[in-house]
């Protein structure tokens, strides 16, 4: 990018970091950067964990025989990952860091409406992981992440209990950011700020605040009802006293399919921002995108039942939640399409952060293509349960939604730290998450299609499936060093980085007006938006004056 | 004080000054209006993830009330009806208390304002009362699902001779004591907020420009009535003839 513009920063200028130093100054803060912090901080350390737990099941499925850890031990794996991954990295990443960052600077807010609930919401999520954590280091649990019953409430010896809860926790923790999202998008917008002119990434965890509040507290009642049922046997999810297992899938899927665009949507939105500044040009289609993340969050209701066409579905419910499910690719076509069409005659930059939104665009369709294979009937019962399906959601949800947050961590991490990451390093780091991401998960596609089903230890009965695990699990190491790269540099760079200007991108959007860092209140004084969003036909039109913050 | 006096100053320079007649306007809001909605926009948010949360038991409910109508009809049958309907008269009285207690605030009335707070915390409490009371009837009766649950030679109302299946029942139970359990922490949480807002009223912090706690305290209130309004027709009212 053009380093010419860049202003030189005052040394030592006060912003939200250098404000209050001491350990109180941050577990007490309402700033929402420092919450946004301070999720940082927890949730790489469980994206650590669930990733030590991936590389476990990885070294496992090496070789065909289960030689490296017993029967049970693997299901724990599994599982553990499951829950980690979800319930305490995917679905706080991206809003409860950038969101969080970014909400009340994109709109010309101060902070978010309610500082008080969004500290609250980081210790409910620290409650729920310490009991994660215990649950783990005590025996951990065997269910699988999806927490099925009977045999989560009847049959399995080990903590459901302990783990429902610490989810059930964490829920509380998702709902309060979605509830302060939405009101601080409605009520907190600077003026001339309009719904038509706000950014994407706006727009996307609008949508995403709506899953979460809705959807959210009907997992809550679930895992209560699991864990009642468990310690009472009160029968309602128990066939033998004339209860029903699928009420429970049922109830399930009506939060954990939502729950995949609690994920993926604040990346897409990630990713719309990165698109527009590193093609130079307004996102075509504005309007398209912002309504199609509000389609996906509306449809995303309608289609839970997709996850259960081998549960004894009906054939006309089936032939319904099918056709639902091929809804959601409209408005999700819309999107990859609309980007397509941004970067069209764009004068395309290739940095860090524009390699990861491209290893989305790709490994997203890809992950997305292959949803609507599931969602059809014939197939999906062919390739239920196997690792077809491990491939697929692995697209969306590491390949969409984990490449969007490192993508939007280099893109904003200039603002949050003050100061700029290697670049050389960060690209690097970019082509080998790509690289090391295909080669774990595409193998699995084609493992799955031939039938090795997913949660075995032991495939030592179909020993010609070694080959492609193999080359999985090289994939996964390779995968290991991608992501351990950007979380040293990054470290490195709080230090020894060079000094962010305010904007060293050049990009639209008002948390690039202010300080980088910003300062407690973000703004020195409230901006007042006259533009429209993405006006990079302005910002590089050299005759024009650049619309600032007033 | 002479620091913090210097700091009202700064604040006043970036624009940021507290509005004179209201200090309970928090910094990051530009006019009192802009909380007030924020506030009230929040409750209502958050009271559409209760009818989400309360929904999937309504859900589960509404299917096995279907499949066993009957089970159903009969163990609600064992419900004493008449608390129920106290019950339901006192939260309607306490809705109406809650009103008052907002108007009170809007227009200054402070005893009328801790009066009706007062009285709207010993109605919940009275209805926290009688739902023990039905509790305990239902313990002594061994109708709590568990070990010693037992519902036997129970009758089918309008069907003569044919007897409720006990675990089925047993289902109507354990959802009777999900679904009033978790209305009644919900009532506790409610006491917990308006004492909050005893105390504050006490002190006399609620202005007519100033008494967002009160309503969206209030707003809560309702819901949680309403919650009952739905609950008792569900579990008390199912096939009863006179």
């Amino acid at each position: 990018m053009n380093m010419a513009t860049a202003i030189a920063q005052p040394v030592e200028r006060e912003n939200y970091l250098n404000k209050e130093y001491g350990v109180w100054s941050w577990l007490l803060t309402t700033d929402h950067k420092r919450i946004a912090l301070l999720y940082l901080g927890s949730i790489t350390f469980f994206f650590f964990i669930g990733g030590f737990f991936a590389l476990l099941i990885r070294l496992e499925l090496l070789t065909p025989a289960g030689d490296l850890v017993q029967a049970d031990t693997y299901n724990k794996l599994f599982s553990m990952h499951g829950i980690v991954m979800v319930f305490f990295f995917l679905v706080p990443s991206i809003p409860a860091v950038l969101g969080n960052f970014l909400v009340p600077m994109m709109i010309g807010a101060k902070d978010l409406a309610f500082p008080r609930i969004n500290l609250l919401s980081w210790y409910l999520y620290i409650i729920g992981g310490g009991m994660m954590v215990h649950c783990m280091l005590t025996g951990g649990v065997d269910t699988g992440w999806t927490f099925y019953a009977p045999f989560s409430t009847n049959f399995s010896n080990t903590k459901v209990v302990e783990a429902g809860l610490a989810v059930f926790v964490a829920g509380f923790s998702s709902i309060l950011t979605g509830l302060n999202f939405v009101v601080t998008i409605h009520r907190m917008r600077a003026p001339g700020m309009t719904w038509s002119r706000l950014p994407l990434f706006i727009w996307a965890h609008y949508a995403t605040s709506i899953i979460q509040l809705l959807g959210t507290p009907v997992l809550a009642i679930t895992l209560t009802l699991v864990v009642a049922e468990r310690a009472l046997h009160l029968g309602i999810f128990d066939p033998k006293l004339g209860g029903d297992p699928v009420l429970f899938q049922h109830l399930f899927w009506f939060y954990s399919h939502p729950a995949v665009y609690i994920m993926i949507l604040p990346a897409m939105g990630v990713v719309t921002e990165i698109i527009a500044c590193f093609s130079r040009k307004r996102i075509f289609g504005y309007s398209f995108v912002a309504f199609s993340s509000i389609a996906i969050a509306v449809f995303g209701f309608l289609v839970w039942a997709h996850h259960m066409f081998v549960a004894g579905t009906s054939v006309y419910a089936a032939l319904v939640f099918s056709s639902l499910s091929y809804a959601v690719a409209v408005p999700s076509a819309i999107k990859v399409f609309n980007w397509t069409a941004t970067l069209y005659k764009g004068s395309i930059h290739y940095d860090a952060p524009m390699l990861y939104a491209f290893g989305f665009l790709g490994l997203f369709t890809i992950g997305g293509l292959t949803g609507l294979f599931l969602a059809a009937l014939g197939i999906d019962v062919h390739v239920t349960d196997t690792y077809f399906v491990v491939a697929h959601f692995h697209y969306i949800m590491v390949g969409g939604a984990v490449m969007g947050y490192l993508g939007g961590m280099h893109f904003w991490w200039p603002k949050i730290s003050g100061r700029l990451y290697p670049e050389g390093w960060a690209r690097l780091a970019a082509l080998i998450v790509f690289i090391g991401f295909n080669l774990t998960f595409f193998p699995q596609f084609l493992l799955g299609y031939m039938g090795m089903p997913r949660r075995y230890y032991d495939y030592s009965h179909m020993p010609e499936f070694q080959v492609l695990n193999v080359l999985s699990t090289a994939g996964a190491t390779v995968l290991g060093v991608g992501y351990l790269l950007p979380m040293v540099y990054f470290l490195w760079s709080m230090r020894y980085g060079k000094p962010a200007p305010y904007n060293p991108w050049n990009a639209a959007g008002l948390e690039w007006q202010t300080t980088s860092p910003p300062t407690t209140f973000n703004f020195d004084e409230e901006p007042v938006v006259t533009w429209e969003a993405y006006n990079y036909e302005e910002l590089d039109a050299p005759q024009k004056e650049v619309p600032v913050a007033k | 004080m002479q620091n913090n006096a210097s700091q009202t100053a700064v604040q006043s320079a970036n624009g940021e000054a507290h509005d004179a007649h209201n200090p309970a306007l928090l910094h990051h809001f530009a006019e009192p209006q802009q909380q007030r909605d924020a506030a009230s926009l929040g409750m209502w948010v958050f009271l559409a993830t209760e009818v989400m949360f309360f929904g999937g038991l309504f859900c589960a409910y509404l299917i096995y009330r279907r499949w066993y109508f009957g089970d159903f009809a009969a163990a609600s049958t064992s419900i004493n009806m008449w608390l129920g309907a106290t019950n339901t008269a006192v939260l309607i009285c306490s809705s109406l208390t809650v009103v008052l207690a907002v108007w009170a605030a809007q227009t200054s009335r402070r005893t009328l304002l801790i009066g009706s707070l007062v009285l709207t915390m010993l109605l919940g409490l009275v209805f926290l009362g009688i739902k023990g009371v039905e509790y305990k009837q239902k313990f002594d009766e061994h109708h709590v699902p568990g070990a010693s649950f037992s519902f036997d030679n129970e009758e089918i109302p309008g069907h003569p001779g044919q007897y409720a299946n006990p675990a089925h029942a047993q289902i109507f139970f354990a959802l009777y004591f999900v679904m009033t359990g978790l209305h009644a922490l919900h009532m506790i949480i409610g006491l917990g907020i308006f004492a909050w807002l005893l105390v504050a009223a006490w002190k006399g912090r609620f202005t007519p420009e100033y008494h967002t706690p009160v309503e969206i305290g209030g707003l809560y209130w309702h819901f949680v009535d309403i919650v009952w309004i739905y609950l008792f027709p569900l579990l008390y009212l199912i096939d009863r003839h006179p």
